[in-house]
């Protein structure tokens, strides 16, 4: 077995008794890469240097056994995150010679963990799409059938998981950016409680439901990452400072006294038979291993995709605005005045989802347009936040798909945005609610001689991570 | 809601994004199909709703004004060398007024 198959629990334990190196698991990592990135292109950037920060820490190790919790684990994060003194392209031809002038909080607390970075991997651009189809270098492609997106759009952070490319990463969720190409891969993709992790130096693009999150081979390492990035911070005031208490990681023994609600409708017209059959047959089991079965309602489900898509583009529009030619990134030479270099440089800078987003979230901010549209998308918000705090009076958990349907085919949906935006049916609720979820693998169907995985989403009450970790933790035993 | 080529040109300018003749007819159609989709929040009485604004619960808060980020501390020439266009040490742009 090469040592970039480990899981971060492994390697961990591996280091510790000093079975093998840092230098030699992140060794086996960059080999791999070399050796099968060419075909599936999760990454955009690989740190070579990787190697000497990875015999530094071999010297610390040497000095003193006892280390932080993340010591040596290469991993790799998402391109919408800043790393200082390396670029940061966010996908986008506009930000494709930008180098990052400072670390993003997150990336702080990894190397205080004493994480070690493989390189930055691929995405929509600025997390705009559900395939990383919309990325200005070229998709990421699933490492299960080269011929099928990995999803996204934490998609490149999805392949490098699935492919052993990496120990474990980080990508970032808006609408289910970590939790769908989680699922179209076949890993594990937490999406933390809005306000559980910071965002300062996270690339926005929707601010009131950006999150950043782990994605990992197993539910125990999206906990460790987790414990690493969680916590408020200076410079985010949205990263909420109240007391989590201590978050470690504990597997239930059984779910005796679990209550698990299923939302009646999750399951409706537009999900794969087969999809349906796998979810219904986990949540048999779950029943089995002690768990109280509740059938539930949300009832606005429905109207979650509509909320999102005039919520996010709004926001968009404003976020996207810094993008001028003027401060950094790209700048069309062309332009005779400041208004034209603002639009040339927007006009080629930016690729088409990220106008069309520009455009929808203008148009529903205008003079005469906010109330119809962005008003009425929060006062939907709430109400979709609602259905959430009613079903948690009821139940501990609440189950169901994380997508429709398995990984689809490059080029199947790229011409209707309204047909990609239906990857995500199951996830953008939760983000305009704020709740934490989890995508975990559930099982396979096959399709043209390749099995592909299937994700069950598992979600629970604001800032109960601890509990939806367990609860995907024992789901994992039971699945198995 | 149908988006007229008026309309889209009337955005574009307001979001700066030069648009060819192509793209506003792509877009005048793929945002008419989107609000068109989005309308369905019509259905949803919300009267005496609160919107739900920011992601949080969270009121006002607060910190004392001084400077905590010493993350970019003595990178002001980065911070500058990243415009595509300086002299001197500061920023170039083409003249406001005309």
């Amino acid at each position: 077995m090469n040592l970039n198959e480990l899981t971060i629990k492994q390697a961990s334990d591996g280091l510790r008794k000093k079975q093998f190196s840092v230098k030699e698991l992140v060794s086996d990592c960059l080999l791999a890469i070399k050796e099968k990135d060419r075909d599936i292109h999760s990454y955009l950037k690989v740190f070579e240097d990787a190697l000497a920060d990875a015999r530094k820490a071999d010297e610390m190790l040497a000095e003193r056994s006892k280390q932080p919790l993340l010591f040596g684990i290469p991993l790799a994060i998402k391109d919408n995150i800043l790393i200082s003194g390396q670029k940061c392209t966010a996908g986008s031809k506009i930000l494709e010679n930008y180098t990052a002038s400072y670390d993003a909080s997150v990336i702080r607390k990894l190397k205080n963990h004493g994480a070690i970075f493989l390189g930055k991997t691929n995405l929509d651009e600025f997390a705009m799409g559900s395939s990383t189809e919309n990325s200005a270098f070229g998709p990421s492609k699933n490492p299960h059938d080269l011929s099928r997106v990995p999803g996204g759009s934490s998609g490149g952070s999805a392949a490098a998981v699935a492919a052993d490319l990496c120990l474990g990463a980080l990508g970032s969720d808006t609408g289910g950016s970590i939790r769908q190409p989680a699922s179209f891969c076949g890993v594990v993709g937490l999406k933390p409680t809005y306000g559980s992790v910071s965002r300062h130096g996270l690339i926005a693009m929707a601010s009131s439901l950006d999150q950043i999150g782990p994605m990992t081979k197993t539910v125990e390492d999206a906990a460790m990452i987790f414990e690493a990035i969680a916590g408020d911070d200076d410079f985010d005031s949205t990263a909420s400072k109240i007391e989590r208490g201590k978050n470690e990681f504990e597997v239930p023994e059984n779910l005796r006294g679990w209550k698990i609600g299923v939302p009646k409708e999750y399951f409706i017209s537009g999900l794969d038979e087969r999809v349906e059959k796998i979810v219904k047959s986990v949540v048999a089991k779950l029943e089995k291993a002690g768990a109280e079965i509740k059938e539930i309602s949300l009832p606005h489900s429905e109207y979650a995709l509509p909320t999102y898509y005039i919520v996010v583009p709004s926001e968009v529009s404003a976020n996207l605005a810094r993008f001028d030619g003027i401060r950094y990134g790209y700048r069309e030479e062309s332009g005779r005045d400041l208004f034209e270099v603002y639009s040339k440089s927007r006009a080629e800078g930016f690729g088409s989802e990220v106008k069309r987003r520009i455009m929808l979230g203008t148009y529903a901010l205008s003079a005469g347009y906010y109330d119809a549209y962005y008003l009425k998308a929060q006062k939907v918000r709430r109400l979709i936040r609602e259905d959430f705090e009613r079903a948690f009076e009821k139940v501990d958990i609440i189950v169901g798909p994380t997508t429709p349907t398995p990984a689809f085919k490059f080029g199947e949906r790229g011409d209707d945005p309204l047909k990609m935006y239906l990857a995500d049916i199951y996830t953008v609720a939760v983000n305009l609610a704020g709740v934490p979820a989890i995508s975990m693998p559930t099982g396979w169907v096959e399709e043209g001689g390749k099995k592909l995985p299937i994700g069950l989403q598992l979600i629970s009450k604001w800032f109960e991570e601890k509990k939806l970790l367990g609860a995907a933790a024992a789901a994992e035993k039971v699945i198995k | 809601m149908s988006i007229d080529k008026k309309t889209v040109e009337r955005i574009a300018h307001l979001a700066r994004i030069e648009l060819d003749d192509i793209e506003k007819d792509k877009l005048g159609k793929d945002l008419s199909a989107i609000l068109k989709f989005v309308g369905k929040l019509n259905e949803v009485d919300t009267k005496n709703v609160e919107p739900m604004t920011g992601g949080t619960a969270l009121e006002n808060v607060l910190r004392d004004d001084k400077q905590i980020d010493k993350d970019l501390q003595g990178k002001s020439a980065e911070l500058i060398g990243a415009a595509p266009e300086k002299k001197d040490g500061w920023v170039k742009v083409k003249a406001v007024f005309e």
